[in-house]
């Protein structure tokens, strides 16, 4: 079983966002970039089910789209353990575009399990993995908080609104992975750094597709307005304050 | 011509996500001079099907079939594909929940339509069709162009007034046939939580952090929520220590939630939690360091110790609910 993990490079979750002058791009400057946590996730779970022979899987790689800036990332994900890599040499421009050239490397290789993070932190789409999936016409599970390979055969929990729902698909699919489907995200050894940097990053050049959707403009959200403090000893001034001013209880 | 909503049923019923879906179609209906298809899949009574005209559907068009008991994205995709061509749909709305995030991308595709995932606005022009979505967990808003003759959205729950209005929709039954072995996906097993306000319907929502300090002090939070109606949730430190259940974390990784109520208690408001409860109407901070971040965010804030706050809080709701 060979399984392929979608990651995305976005800016380190705790940055403070701040848009350009103009509002038309994101100020990039001290930007510290990282693997999608989702997909730190599942890459975290690929290499779990990887260490352990009863699953019987054979190979862990990691796919991005993106330019050689994002090299770093992706050495990060090689170093906490994936075996190799491919790039596709493009800016990301939308889902679409992303999907269709993870698609099209998919038609070179093939990978039994494609697992993609349920949302970049930075897009916010949840979109790449399920047109990965219709691009190719193979079946795909959302929100999916569980993967485990019983008797050759994979076992999915996938979230549903107020409960859960365990199920089982042949492969090839993909697989959209949220929380739960590792606990803690590997983190790189001594060891895997140094190993990483030998490990093979194959480069494929994009296919023409045109992207079918443009950021035009980024607006912050409005600032709130200044906390109003309460004293500790009057908590029912609170009460007041949210059924007569705030009107929601 | 036409704006296709898929409004996803429960057990045969709608929700509140189901209503605030067809209002906010029907003001896009509007605007490209069209009216609303409001689409759901699985049995549902003539009654509940009326109830989506209330919001400004033109027809609901239900469809059956075997098959289609449990969400198969495929089967699922293509059968909300089918219907928006016949339905001529310009426009094709989803949730941004589970199912939306699981469907709308094949549908899109099937359509060669661009999406815009977590609209949180309605469009800012129809030609150029732009629209305003949330990127950077809430961070940011990005107004994207669709570029594609078909458009489809999902919408973040929670972003878009309710808007009731006389009409009597006409309803539809649709039969679809499943071929044998097109369904891939095969349930085993599912878990229902029961009884409980789910924390993604919650219009209050009572949220404990480290600052809580045991998962023997969580009574007073409990009690608070039920007082209140509302659902019990939890910042990630208190999850991962496994002093309350994973689907209660609220966050970025976790379930991210827009009540009309957040109140934290004991959660300092790292950027990660924030990016999970920020889209709430109020938010309300208890916590024993008064320069934890939560206080920017919240609009009604209580320094103090939360194990001497909430009691007080109970008593307080107690009172007012006499």
């Amino acid at each position: 079983m060979k399984i392929l993990v979608c990651i995305s490079n976005v800016p380190d979750t705790t940055t403070k966002i701040k848009l350009s002058a103009d509002g038309k791009t994101i100020d990039t400057a001290g930007i510290q970039w990282v693997i999608n946590p989702w997909d730190e996730l599942s890459l975290t779970r690929a290499l779990e089910l990887k260490d352990d022979p009863a699953a019987g899987v054979t190979l862990v790689t990691v796919a991005h789209v993106g330019t050689s800036s994002s090299e770093p990332t992706i050495r990060k994900a090689l170093a906490i353990g994936a075996d190799d890599a491919i790039r596709v040499n493009a800016e990301p421009a939308d889902a679409y575009f992303v999907a269709a050239q993870i698609a099209a490397v998919l038609e070179k290789e093939k990978y039994d399990i494609i697992l993609c993070g349920i949302e970049s932190s930075d897009y916010n789409g949840s979109l790449t993995g399920g047109i990965i999936a219709e691009f190719l016409g193979i079946p795909s599970v959302s929100s999916v908080s569980s993967l485990r390979i019983e008797n050759g055969k994979p076992v999915i929990v996938r979230e549903i609104d107020g409960g859960k729902e365990t199920l089982t698909l042949p492969v090839p699919f993909v697989a959209v992975v949220q929380k739960g489907i590792a606990k803690e995200p590997r983190i790189a050894s001594m060891r895997g750094i140094m190993t990483a940097r030998t490990k093979q990053i194959r480069v494929y050049e994009p296919v023409a597709v045109n992207p079918l959707t443009e950021i035009v403009m980024y607006e912050k959200p409005a600032p709130r307005a200044a906390c109003k403090f309460i004293s500790p000893d009057n908590p029912a001034e609170l009460i007041h304050l949210l059924q007569n001013e705030a009107k929601v209880i | 011509m036409s704006v296709l909503v898929y409004t996803e049923n429960w057990d045969g019923k709608f929700k509140k996500l189901s209503f605030e879906l067809v209002s906010y179609s029907a003001a896009i209906a509007e605007m490209i001079n069209t009216g609303v298809v409001a689409l759901t899949i699985g049995q549902v009574e003539d009654e509940e099907l009326k109830k989506l005209g209330n919001y400004g559907a033109k027809k609901v068009i239900c469809v059956t079939g075997d098959s289609l008991k449990y969400l198969d994205n495929k089967i699922y995709t293509s059968i909300i594909a089918g219907i928006a061509e016949k339905e001529n749909s310009k426009v094709i709305v989803f949730s941004n929940n589970n199912s939306g995030k699981a469907i709308a991308p094949g549908v899109a595709v099937r359509l060669k339509a661009g999406v815009a995932a977590a609209v949180n606005a309605l469009p800012s022009s129809v030609e150029p069709f732009t629209i305003r979505k949330k990127v950077y967990s809430g961070n940011a808003f990005a107004h994207t162009v669709i570029k594609s003759e078909i458009k489809v959205l999902s919408l973040l729950q929670n972003s878009y007034d309710i808007k009731e209005t006389a009409n009597n929709a006409e309803i539809e039954r649709v039969a679809w046939n499943v071929e044998p072995g097109m369904v891939k996906t095969e349930v085993l097993d599912v878990q229902k939580q029961t009884g409980k306000v789910l924390l993604t319907d919650a219009e209050i929502v009572v949220s404990g952090g480290r600052g809580m300090k045991s998962p023997d002090n969580w009574g007073p939070l409990v009690e608070l929520a039920e007082l209140l109606g509302g659902a019990t949730a939890c910042s990630r430190p208190v999850s991962d220590e496994g002093w309350r259940p994973h689907e209660e974390h609220t966050g970025q990784t976790g379930k991210i939630i827009a009540p009309n109520l957040y109140i934290a208690v004991g959660i300092s408001g790292a950027t990660q939690h924030l990016a999970g409860i920020s889209s709430s109407k109020y938010i309300v901070a208890i916590n024993i360091d008064k320069d934890a971040p939560i206080f920017e965010a919240a609009q009604y804030g209580i320094v103090g110790d939360a194990m001497k706050v909430l009691p007080k809080l109970v008593e307080a709701v107690r009172e007012l609910k006499k």
